[in-house]
């Protein structure tokens, strides 16, 4: 059942390697691509979907041009994992209504973390109830602008009124090993769930 | 946003794909690693100047979404071409690994964690 079952394989170039992803999500300007710009082997890159287009689904493009375009933004980064295995991070749109864009951004990931700044809890509510409804496993990390943490993770937990067994970390989207930690977090929660109860 | 140049930049990509809003086939996630076929198939056409780009940049395999990325491209347009790449027999696909949620797949999450160990 591995992908690796049905590698592609040019004759002379390196074999593909394995995919998976993680999804960083959270409200608006909480430091989602700031997140994947820390852990990410390569600048993150940014691909855009014009809205009209797929919003409106149409087949056929006149008349188009009199609309005002606009376009969604996705920013994710890369990390390989192994020679065969590479993560993706994808930073979601911070309004959680353009996800559609992508069909598949949800799909097939491996989790999420959802970010959350102290001072604008609300603006993460509709991504946790995303994850939530659709039983993909995240983790809240709470973003201290410069660093700082005023707030104990249990009013966090207790403010964004989290089901026991998420997990709740402290970070700082800037830093490397704080947002290294976040993923190995959600890595951890998930082999927990997979790993036999006992 | 809403630059003068943006309805442009909303209409001309499609002119690439001929005017398809929609992908032929449904391969193409946004972590699909594409690969150009090495060598290229002997009684193919020169292929168009866009495809061309998207062979070169796919010569090492490359997740669509960074091949959109590297094309400045919408990833819907760089699908419709990819569909027609793939047809032509022009690149090989490598889909996601696949996720369980029922049976996770324990071998991966730890090669991820000792990846992620190593930053």
């Amino acid at each position: 059942m591995a992908g690796s079952d049905t590698t592609a394989r040019s004759s002379g170039g390196r074999s593909a390697p394995d995919t998976v992803k993680i999804l960083i999500a959270g409200g608006f300007g909480v430091g989602k691509t700031t997140m994947v710009g820390s852990v990410s082997e390569i600048v993150p890159l940014r691909t855009e979907e014009p809205l009209t287009m797929a919003g409106l689904g149409v087949d056929d493009l006149n008349g188009v041009e009199e609309k005002r375009a606009t376009t969604v933004a996705l920013d994710f980064g890369r990390i390989t994992v192994s020679d065969d295995l590479v993560l993706y991070l994808f930073g979601t749109p911070g309004q959680q209504r353009f996800w559609f864009m992508w069909n598949d951004l949800a799909v097939g990931a491996l989790g999420a973390v959802v970010l959350v700044d102290v001072r604008r809890p609300k603006s993460s509510f509709a991504a946790i109830d995303f994850f939530e409804r659709r039983g993909i496993p995240f983790v809240i990390a709470v973003n201290g602008f410069h660093g700082e943490h005023p707030y104990p993770v249990e009013d966090i937990r207790e403010a964004l009124a989290l089901p026991d067994g998420v997990p709740v970390l402290l970070c700082d989207a800037r830093e490397r090993e704080s947002c290294r930690d976040v993923l190995i977090s959600l890595i951890d929660r998930l082999i927990a769930e997979a790993a036999p109860a006992g | 946003m809403g630059g003068s140049d943006s309805a442009g930049r909303l209409v001309r990509p499609f002119t690439l794909t001929g005017g398809r809003t929609r992908p032929s086939r449904g391969d193409f996630t946004l972590i699909t690693t594409v690969t150009a076929a090495d060598p290229q198939p002997e009684a193919a056409a020169r292929p168009q100047p866009e495809h061309a780009r998207i062979l070169r940049l796919c010569a090492e395999p490359v997740a669509v979404a960074e091949l959109a990325a590297r094309l400045d491209l919408p990833m819907s347009v760089v699908v419709i071409m990819l569909c027609d790449l793939l047809e032509a027999g022009r690149i090989t696909i490598h889909p996601p690994h696949p996720v369980n949620r029922t049976t996770p797949d324990l071998d991966l999450l730890q090669k991820v964690r000792e990846g992620l160990g190593r930053l």
